[in-house]
């Protein structure tokens, strides 16, 4: 019996009709259970609406998109993914337990069920002791943690991640890296991972998914052969300098056209 | 200890002013019924209780009906343009210019539809004064939702109401609660402009503007002072409610 993918992604194409701009053209993916796929590329490549098709939050102007087997629509009724955007989005109004909690209660967890599950997501991501607190009381560090424990409270198979830590500092940004790592193979979900930075990129993924602007396509596929568990060593590995320079090779090649700020970005 | 130190400032100038007052009268020999003393006035606070302070009761009544009446029917309309774009686009400019009329001007208007000495045209005047600033509120925190919140909540598979509940409607209680505290002081003075106008011989508005015109300005003052009480004990109560409901807002963080 062949592994079913999570997300298939066939043909997809997305065009928005202001300015007649082709954001997505014709993108063929595949996500096997358990990958940490990043998406990389410049502004404009089309990397976080190609998420959003993923996550039915747009939809796709031509082609078919089915998780889990199902079609986006009904994977994300059914609760088949948990997202993470660049902001937390937390909601102000309720505590940091409460908001770990939103998706349970729109779940129709009761009360016990709920609280046993966000206890132990505040234990999965350190912030023990901080269940009664409002989100505004944390640093921007923290409640990303927040928003990473309520996109994962129900266990979803898929998790999507829209430039999660693009809004931290680099320390900060460093430690959830690892963090995250921790938690997914814990978990043994699927990632989707946006992101424009390709170090990042490179220690977090399996696979990192190369896109390239106007029209947004599939420049290439880097394989990520770095052994887990991976630390703060592996980003000193020669190996891991191997993988980031070919991944930044293929977004040169693809991208001779690249704007230069754009070229700056991706470092 | 935090709290003597937050409020000292503000009741130093408070006593500052009225013993400023209180001082001018004397040193200047300023004639009574330009300006009283604040001794009298508080005396005349205090002897005329019986007429008074039932009469500040009447009024107040009638305003609390004209805030309950145009806020929940701001609230009400807010919503209805929220969900329903249309609607907005087509009554809102028109609600906006009912509200350019100036209310001394619909004051008259409100005693012959609902009665001269009936409360019943002090509360419609009352909810006039209250409905827009409370609709107008209520609309733009309706309005603010996260965008993102939104799309979370759909991610979610959450239903339009679920979005309201969760999200739409608690953006829009800080907004809301600002225009409360706008709508409890507007309501205070709408019924007692509504009083002047004709009202029962026991409402506040009336006494006022009857001692002012046998030139009993104390008891006039004292008037004034009593309305002022209960416009703050009005606004009072929406603060406190607000701090009941919307513990997270900015405002009332430590």
């Amino acid at each position: 019996m062949s592994i079913h993918p999570v997300v298939q992604v066939h043909g997809v194409t997305k065009t928005f009709a202001q300015g007649n701009v082709t954001a997505l053209e014709t993108i063929e993916l595949d996500l096997l259970p358990g990958e940490f796929v990043s998406l990389i590329g410049p502004s404009g490549c089309g990397k976080s609406t190609l998420l959003r098709i993923i996550g039915d939050l747009t939809p796709p102007t031509s082609g078919t998109v089915t998780v889990n087997g199902k079609t986006a629509k009904q994977a994300r009724t059914d609760g088949d993914y948990g997202i993470v955007f660049q902001d937390s989005v937390l909601f102000d109004w309720r505590t940091v337990a409460k908001n770990i909690g939103l998706p349970l209660e729109m779940l129709g967890w009761d009360r016990e069920k709920r609280r046993a599950r966000v206890d132990q997501m505040l234990d999965l991501v350190e912030l023990r002791g901080f269940a009664d607190h409002h989100p505004w009381q944390l640093s921007g560090g923290m409640q990303q943690r927040v928003s990473i424990a309520r996109a994962l409270s129900f266990e979803p198979a898929l998790l999507l991640m829209d430039e999660p830590f693009g809004a931290l500092d680099e320390m900060t940004r460093e430690r959830l890296n690892l963090e995250l790592l921790s938690i997914w193979q814990q978990l043994g979900s699927t990632v989707v991972f946006v992101t424009h930075s390709i170090s990042e990129a490179v220690f977090l993924s399996t696979r990192v998914v190369v896109m390239s602007p106007r029209p947004g396509r599939i420049a290439g596929f880097v394989d990520i052969d770095l052994p887990f568990p991976r630390t703060v060593d592996t980003r000193e590995d020669p190996h891991f300098f191997e993988l980031v320079t070919q991944v930044r090779e293929l977004l040169r090649r693809r991208g001779e056209h690249l704007l230069p700020e754009e070229e700056a970005e991706l470092l | 200890m935090k709290r003597v130190r937050e409020w000292a400032p503000a009741l130093v100038v408070f006593v500052a002013v009225i013993g400023a007052w209180q001082g001018a009268i004397a040193v200047f020999h300023i004639q009574q019924f330009l300006l009283p003393k604040p001794s009298d006035i508080i005396k005349a606070f205090w002897t005329e209780r019986h007429t008074l302070w039932p009469a500040g009761w009447y009024t107040f009544k009638e305003a609390l009906g004209g805030f309950a009446i145009g806020s929940a029917l701001g609230v009400v309309f807010a919503t209805v343009v929220a969900r329903f774009r249309s609607v907005g686009t087509a009554i809102m400019p028109i609600a906006i210019a009912a509200n350019a009329v100036p209310i001394i001007a619909f004051a008259p208007i409100a005693g012959a539809w609902f009665g001269e000495v009936s409360p019943h045209s002090k509360m419609a005047i009352a909810a006039v004064l209250c409905f827009l600033p409370v609709t107008v509120n209520t609309l733009r925190g309706l309005q603010s939702a996260n965008p993102r919140q939104i799309e979370l909540m759909r991610s979610y598979a959450a239903s339009e109401i679920t979005i309201w509940r969760r999200v739409r409607v608690p953006t829009a209680l800080p907004f809301l609660f600002t225009a409360l505290k706008v709508a409890s002081v507007l309501a205070m003075i709408g019924a007692i402009v509504g009083e002047y106008f004709g009202g029962a011989f026991n409402a506040l508005g009336v006494l006022i503007n009857s001692d002012a015109q046998i030139f009993d300005f104390v008891t006039a003052w004292a008037g004034i002072l009593v309305a002022s009480l209960l416009g703050l004990a009005l606004y009072g109560a929406v603060v406190g409610t607000e701090r009941l409901v919307v513990r997270w807002a900015p405002d009332t963080r430590e």
